[in-house]
């Protein structure tokens, strides 16, 4: 049975997809920002796969194949950022001030947490490229000495936060503005959470795919710098 | 034939951002060349929206599921993060929360303030 698993070509996709789709079904039902569909998703095949005693080789030998679009997908983010152009130059000004602005709260608050948890140089750098999409944040983490494996880790499961929370930080801090949620998704999460903005509305998801490029080129910059602060 | 059609385009550009990131030695995915490829293209009318459009936004739309297998393989990046797990999270958190909620404010600021000075 163990080995039929880890020779299928289908199992990783499968599994993957059917527990995105519970995941749809769950969130429609109970309207629960915690019911996220990726979250669900996640948890789900984890238990599918430990129940089964599928190992994550086996597992990913289809599942591959879902990641596979991602660099197609992300290159598409330029269709809606296309047709909002025009509200960009509009607000070129306070685009540009709030990713600057949320590039330097990124590496302060790293920098602040490491200070505090008396974190070392290694593990510092490994966590200052988090909240930046994976191919950029893996590169950075590497020039800079870090732990590239932790590094993957901590943007996985910041995205994934930012995905969750994104309703309550919105509510919390009275951010309306389509513009500013658009920006704040993508700044602070990325691919994954410009998958929620793009949940809310064609402005949102415009800001947060323009969010993740800028903000991905600066981090290059900014966490070269940061990392000589400790 | 059209969703063939725009799939191809959108995997020729991404073929290209890989072609790019294999030249430029900056640590840059394909992806993201590729994005400013696209957007170049549909800025200098060499490339129509309408060349992309219905592929590209089924892309999008399906890109959350395209995360699940690199979570997934959290479970084996386990043995490095379990020792330092508790800085890590809790780094994480407060981090993701502060970078939200400074991005947003400072937009929203800045937007409101010029809407504010055209109204007087």
């Amino acid at each position: 049975m163990r080995e039929f698993f880890a020779s299928s070509m289908f199992y990783g996709a499968a599994v993957s997809l059917l527990a995105y789709e519970l995941g749809l079904v769950l969130k429609k039902k109970f309207r629960l920002a915690v019911l996220n569909p990726l979250l669900i998703a996640v948890i789900c095949v984890i238990g599918v796969n430990l129940v089964l005693g599928v190992d994550y080789q086996s597992y990913n030998a289809s599942g591959q194949y879902l990641a596979y679009l991602l660099t197609p997908a992300t290159v598409c983010l330029a269709v809606p950022l296309y047709e909002q152009l025009s509200l960009l130059k509009e607000n070129l000004k306070a685009v540009v001030c709030g990713i600057v602005s949320g590039i330097l709260a990124s590496l302060l608050g790293v920098l602040v947490c490491a200070k505090l948890f008396g974190l070392d140089h290694e593990l510092y750098v490994t966590l200052l490229p988090k909240s930046i999409t994976t191919a950029i944040g893996m590169g950075v983490s590497q020039e800079l000495g870090g732990i590239v494996t932790i590094t993957v880790a901590s943007i996985i499961i910041t995205g994934i936060l930012g995905n969750v929370i994104a309703d309550g930080v919105f509510k919390l801090f009275r951010i309306q503005e389509p513009v500013a949620k658009g920006l704040a998704l993508g700044n602070s999460a990325h691919a994954i959470g410009t998958a929620r903005a793009m949940e809310l509305g064609a402005v949102e998801g415009a800001m947060s795919s323009l969010a993740i490029a800028v903000a991905g080129l600066l981090t290059v910059v900014g966490a070269s710098v940061f990392a000589q602060f400790m | 034939m059209k969703f063939l059609k725009q799939t191809a385009r959108i995997l020729a550009i991404s073929f290209v951002g890989e072609v790019l990131k294999a030249v430029i030695p900056l640590p840059i995915p394909a992806s993201v060349y590729g994005l400013v490829i696209l957007l170049v293209l549909l800025c200098t009318g060499l490339l129509r929206v309408s060349q992309v459009r219905e592929a590209a936004l089924f892309l999008i739309e399906i890109m959350p599921v395209m995360f699940i297998p690199a979570a997934v393989g959290l479970t084996d990046a386990w043995p490095s993060l379990a020792p330092v797990f508790w800085p890590v999270v809790i780094t994480v958190v407060f981090t993701t929360v502060l970078v939200m909620a400074v991005t947003g404010r400072a937009t929203q600021f800045v937007i409101r303030r010029g809407r504010g000075k055209k109204d007087a």
